[in-house]
């Protein structure tokens, strides 16, 4: 039998590891919960349909075209209309205060040059912050400008609606150039639910056994750090690859989130960053003197996991200090893979820097562990 | 014969303050030795050294032969300790406890060896309980089990029949002198006199420093105490009895008070006076385990006060 590693004591851990997690509903309920619930809250939330979002118009035109496509507006239930003065300070202010969401610009001459077929631009400028609010009300507004404009155009200048649209709808986002979508958010929400439950699970793995006087046994028999580590690893990494599949097939059946790239390349990015995530736990209770503080420790590093990785703003419209702390965290280079993955379809080579930083911070994370898991009880 | 644990100078802080002072500890293999003191004494801080479990400020020495600072790993797998905490998993059940430990240990033939040890120990019909549910004596014969499933050549039992039914600790030391008849070596602290006499040896310590060590009777008689049983009398007779100079405690057994105290003929001369006067009937006997125990906690209670004066 091997002095520092033995399969059969990791064994002996993993199962033991198991059957605590069996007699332990709360927290076995809270792996299955937290993933349901977030789901539940940030995907429906999401995928709700905001309506009656204020929006200004600068009507510069005053023709029957833009008048057409601005009642259109007002009857569908998506904006509420508010006429603007013309020019630009009205706009900034209009957006700066929050006022609008959107801000639809119909050009001076726009009837006629409609009329004459030259395909002028109806300017709308979206407040893209929460790219999920405005994104039904933008594909409904192009619907609806055009349906408008038609039945406006029926008549002696019917010819004129062959062909191409008898304008065009120039978008401009502003505040969240990227124009991120809906799809961005269940995926990252994989990343953030794997984060919460492994760092909470794990940082109680060593502060339970020290808490509840375990400790002496443990250390009592011939177990190395390492194996003791795997061993309380090991069991979770499993859980929180349920947990991927569970969120995985929610997005794939109620989201409907398209999958281009590879599922396996996922699969084997995710069980780094589990793992990642697990030996940032179990660093942490080894340095905490009870399970309140691991817990806290836990949320210490969820919090900034959260809000700084690209998952809550934008991580380019971030300021610097906050992006060089992003960089640090494995989600950020996570939800980067993930989102390139299923979105873009990302292979090998695309995801493999952020792969390379998702490992070396597992590497760290686990060196330390084992460092200051201490063999005796003082 | 080879000695089974052999430390010098043993020495453990905490804070400054030490704990355990200097203590050299010897016994020999298949020998059981009680390890008897005052709560606070450092019995718990001496076994913990002795198996690795804390680390070792001052002192040297060997377990089975192996050293106590550099081979803490080896001791392990060749030593059994019973915590004086109950610290097994109280959510796991009585067999899968066992079975963790014998998997940690690649005990062979794990299975027949855990039922085996379920059967001995009398737990075959809780086997399926968890640990927690357990009342004490029950949760005692577990951790014992749990503590010899590898066949360690050392058992190092801290308190492990404290708030155990005496039946139970009667059955408790029959096993342990089994284990001592196959060749195991047992350390074992306790509070009781009479498992103290069950011992080959003993050792008793204060305040961290070992104050007698070796056979029951060479401690007794070590401590240079005589005794005397004084009969009859009435209410009030004990108080005058502890008066004497010459006696350190008298203990009241029913219609029998038992006195110890100074050795020699300082005793049985000031008892001669105090029975005529009192009218009461007194005879010799012999000084107990009980009787040294309490005179060394008093002698080094004294010198701790001097120390500190
Ligand atoms: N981890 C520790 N930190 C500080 N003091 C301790 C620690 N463990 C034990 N002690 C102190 O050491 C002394 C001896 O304790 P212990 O060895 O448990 O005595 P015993 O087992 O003889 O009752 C006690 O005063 C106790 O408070
Ligand atoms: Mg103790």
């Amino acid at each position: 039998m091997n002095r520092c590693f033995s399969c059969a004591r990791l064994f002996a851990m993993i199962s033991k590891e198991f059957v605590q997690i069996r007699r332990d509903p709360p927290t076995f309920g809270m792996m299955v919960g937290i993933p349901l619930i977030q789901l539940l809250l940030f995907g429906f939330a999401i995928n709700s349909d905001p309506k009656h979002l204020p929006t200004a118009v600068r009507d510069a035109d005053a023709g029957p075209v833009g008048r057409a496509v601005i009642a259109a507006m007002q009857a569908s239930q998506y904006f509420r209309v508010s006429l603007i003065p013309d020019g630009e300070a009205a706009v900034e202010d209009a957006f700066a205060h929050g006022d609008a969401q959107f801000v639809v610009t119909v050009p001076a001459d726009f009837s006629r040059r409609v009329l004459r077929g030259e395909h002028p631009a109806l300017l709308v400028e979206a407040d893209a912050t929460d790219p999920a609010a405005t994104a039904n009300a933008l594909s409904a507004l192009d619907r609806l400008a055009a349906a408008a404009a038609a039945r406006e155009l029926a008549g002696p200048f019917a010819g004129l609606k062959q062909g191409e649209a008898p304008f065009e709808m120039r978008v401009h986002r502003r505040y969240n150039p990227e124009g991120e979508t809906t799809f961005n958010i269940v995926p990252g929400l994989m990343g953030v639910v794997l984060t919460m439950t492994m760092v909470i699970m794990t940082c109680l793995a060593v502060t339970r056994e020290r808490e509840r006087g375990t400790m002496e046994t443990l250390l009592a028999m011939p177990l190395s750090p390492f194996e003791v580590m795997l061993g309380k690893i090991l069991p979770y990494v499993a859980i929180g690859y349920l947990q991927v599949v569970f969120i995985m097939a929610a997005a794939k059946l109620i989201f409907a989130v398209p999958m281009m790239g590879s599922l396996t390349l996922l699969s084997a990015v995710t069980v780094v960053f589990i793992s990642a995530n697990l030996a940032v736990g179990y660093t942490f209770s080894t340095v905490a003197a009870n399970q309140l503080q691991a817990v806290q420790m836990g949320f210490f590093f969820f919090l900034p996991s959260i809000m700084l990785s690209g998952f809550m703003f934008p991580f380019r419209g971030m300021p610097e200090w906050a992006q060089v702390i992003g960089e640090a965290l494995p989600l950020t280079h996570f939800l980067r893979i993930v989102r390139g993955i299923l979105l873009k379809g990302s292979g090998w080579e695309a995801i493999a820097p952020d792969l390379a930083a998702i490992a070396a911070f597992l590497f760290v994370a686990g060196f330390i562990a084992v460092r200051r898991y201490r063999m005796t009880l003082d | 014969m080879t000695a089974a644990i052999a430390v010098t100078g043993l020495t453990k802080r905490f804070g400054g303050r030490a704990v355990v002072d200097s203590i050299d500890l010897s016994v020999e293999e298949g020998r059981i030795m009680g390890f008897l003191g005052p709560n606070g004494s450092g019995k718990t801080t001496t076994i913990r050294m002795l198996c690795g479990l804390l680390r070792v400020d001052a002192g040297e020495g060997t377990c089975l032969g192996l050293d106590i600072r550099r081979d803490a790993a080896a001791i392990k797998r060749q030593a059994g300790y019973m915590t004086q905490r109950f610290s097994l998993y109280e959510d796991m059940t009585v067999a899968e406890n066992l079975d963790f430990a014998a998997r940690v240990h690649g005990v062979p033939d794990r299975k027949a060896r855990v039922a085996e040890a379920v059967e001995r120990m009398g737990l075959a019909a809780r086997r399926n309980q968890l640990a927690g549910h357990l009342s004490g004596g029950w949760k005692q014969r577990l951790a014992l089990a749990a503590s010899i499933l590898h066949k360690p050549r050392l058992l190092l039992l801290d308190e492990p029949t404290a708030g155990v039914d005496p039946q139970a600790r009667r059955d408790f030391w029959d096993r342990i002198h089994g284990f001592a008849a196959e060749g195991m070596t047992v350390l074992v602290s306790t509070h009781y006199m009479d498992e103290a006499e069950r011992c080959h040896a003993i050792a008793y310590i204060a305040y961290g420093r070992l104050l007698a060590h070796g056979t029951v009777e060479e401690v007794v008689a070590g401590s240079g105490l005589a005794a005397a049983a004084v009969r009859g009398g009435g209410p009030g007779l004990i108080e005058r009895v502890k008066a004497l100079p010459a006696v350190e405690t008298a203990t009241a057994f029913g219609a029998v008070i038992h006195v110890a105290g100074g050795g020699g003929a300082a005793l049985a001369a000031d008892l001669s006076a105090f029975c005529a006067a009192e009218g009461v009937d007194w005879e010799p006997e012999e000084p107990t385990l009980e009787d040294a125990f309490i005179h060394l906690m008093a002698g080094s209670r004294d010198n701790m006060a001097e120390g500190a004066a």
